[in-house]
């Protein structure tokens, strides 16, 4: 098998090129839908028999905390690949997707706290999900932070991916160990909401918007990526011939 | 010509002499960790109550929060000096697999720091309040845990070696990481107390114990030729 393709993509100015072609039809497929599943979850789907209309909150909530692991996940494979193929462009999708996934994260971590308010009568609590996915916080605002802390890019590139490797091994142990945690100390009042069996017509705006957050993941990192690459690009010829 | 190589286990074990020596010269340094761990404790009593029955519900989750602080605090400067001096330098061109000889080096520093406080830690858990039936079950969860810490620890050192403020960064990057122990830790603690078997999280301790001891060294190793390449 032939991989000029992929050493024909990891060349920043292809690369630049087909995320500059790319980036609309993210951007535009995920507004469509994410507008589509917002109609759909805010007028359509029935409210929740126990939490009335306050349930719509999830259609924000659940796709970001679903998008702050995806994003982790993303950024851990391209850091891996950037690593071993010693493949500049992938270390630089890692650091796009470092942000991306942090905002994702403090949207579910916000969300969530809105919605604990009316349901459970309080800001926070020490739920599972709730905490792990503010450890997730946390391993992001690390990574970032070792990002920034070196004024060798490529240093930065290299130490930070071995920091997102460590950190994805990682986030599985936190996920359950909190879980285990939870399990132990909690009330059972806060799960009762925990494993509802959702209907369709709930879960179908769900799954929308799921899509739709998945494609502006897609647009947002193009975007980023791309000044990324102007970045590090900044005095390489094929730039100065393509302005 | 064949090159006469070192045995593995002979120059990890040189590594770990030259430490234990340096440190015997400059003990007053390796006793600093240990102050601090029994300074922290004697902060809580003096914030929240000096009622020893009280005291005794966080009694474990403070022992393990002040060793966790505790051992950090040595982590930052456990490569610099290696690193400026072109040790780790050498290190890396000897031909000996680089995560062994980190490995030995985290040992001796884990030797240095983790094990007083191990030690320690009945003492100072008697000042909160915990039982001596606790004991057995404190010290090996510590034993463990600060094992586990130590090469987490060592990543972040070698990962922030030569970065500026790198003891705070250091420490961002290690206490998430460090979540799942101080979990597990403090839960054998609590459920010793209450008359349940530890066994559960005592295993699941040893259990991330030896995957950090065995993924650890990859890592480190990792680590430290991004420092020494540059």
């Amino acid at each position: 098998m032939s991989w000029t393709w992929f050493h024909k993509l990891a060349s920043p100015p292809h690369a630049y090129r087909i995320l500059g072609s790319l980036a609309p039809w993210f951007g535009w497929a995920s507004l469509a839908l994410i507008l589509l599943a917002t109609w759909w979850g805010l007028v359509k789907a029935p409210a929740d028999y126990q939490q009335g209309d306050g349930f719509r909150i999830l259609y924000v909530h659940a796709p970001s905390a679903w998008m702050s692991m995806f994003a982790y996940v993303v950024m851990a494979i391209a850091a891996g690949v950037g690593l071993i193929w010693r493949i500049k462009l992938a270390h630089a999708a890692a650091a796009a997707c470092a942000p991306i996934g942090a905002s994702f994260t403090f949207l579910a971590l916000a969300t969530g706290s809105i919605w604990g308010k009316p349901m459970w009568g309080t800001w926070w609590v020490w739920d599972a999900r709730l905490t792990s996915e503010l450890l997730l916080l946390f391993l992001y605002l690390g990574y970032m932070a070792l990002r920034a802390s070196f004024d060798d890019p490529q240093r930065a590139d290299r130490a930070s991916a071995v920091l997102a490797l460590v950190g994805v091994i990682n986030v599985p142990i936190i996920h359950y160990s909190v879980d285990w945690w939870t399990t132990l100390h909690q009330p059972a009042s806060v799960t009762k909401f925990d494993k509802p069996s959702i209907q369709l017509a709930m879960l179908i705006p769900l799954f929308i918007m799921i899509a739709g957050f998945q494609l502006y993941f897609g647009w947002a990192v193009s975007r980023r990526l791309r000044g990324e690459i102007l970045r590090r690009e900044r005095n390489a010829n094929w730039l100065r011939e393509a302005s | 010509m064949t090159a006469v190589r070192t045995p593995t286990l002979a120059a990890a074990k040189l590594v770990f002499q030259r430490d234990m020596t340096l440190a015997w010269r400059r003990w007053d340094e390796v006793a600093q960790p240990l102050i601090f761990y029994v300074v922290v404790t004697t902060m809580f009593p003096l914030a929240t109550t000096p009622d020893l029955s009280a005291l005794r519900q966080i009694g474990g989750g403070v022992v393990w929060v002040a060793a966790l602080l505790a051992s950090l605090l040595a982590l930052e400067a456990l490569f610099r000096a290696d690193v400026e001096d072109g040790t780790t330098e050498q290190w890396v061109l000897s031909g000996q697999p680089l995560g062994y000889l980190l490995l030995a080096k985290v040992a001796a520093h884990w030797v240095l720091t983790g094990l007083p406080l191990v030690i320690m830690s009945p003492i100072v858990g008697t000042g909160l309040g915990l039982p001596t039936s606790v004991w057995g079950v404190l010290m090996l969860s510590l034993l463990l845990g600060t094992g586990t810490l130590s090469i987490l620890g060592g990543i972040g050192a070698a990962l922030t070696v030569g970065v500026r403020r790198g003891s705070v960064l250091l420490s961002l990057l290690v206490l998430p990481l460090a979540m799942p122990l101080l979990i597990f830790g403090s839960r054998a603690v609590a459920m010793q107390m209450d008359g349940d078997s530890p066994a559960g999280p005592l295993q699941l301790l040893a259990a991330i114990f030896f995957m950090a001891l065995s993924l650890g060294p990859l890592a480190m190793s990792a680590a430290i030729r991004i420092s020494v390449e540059n």
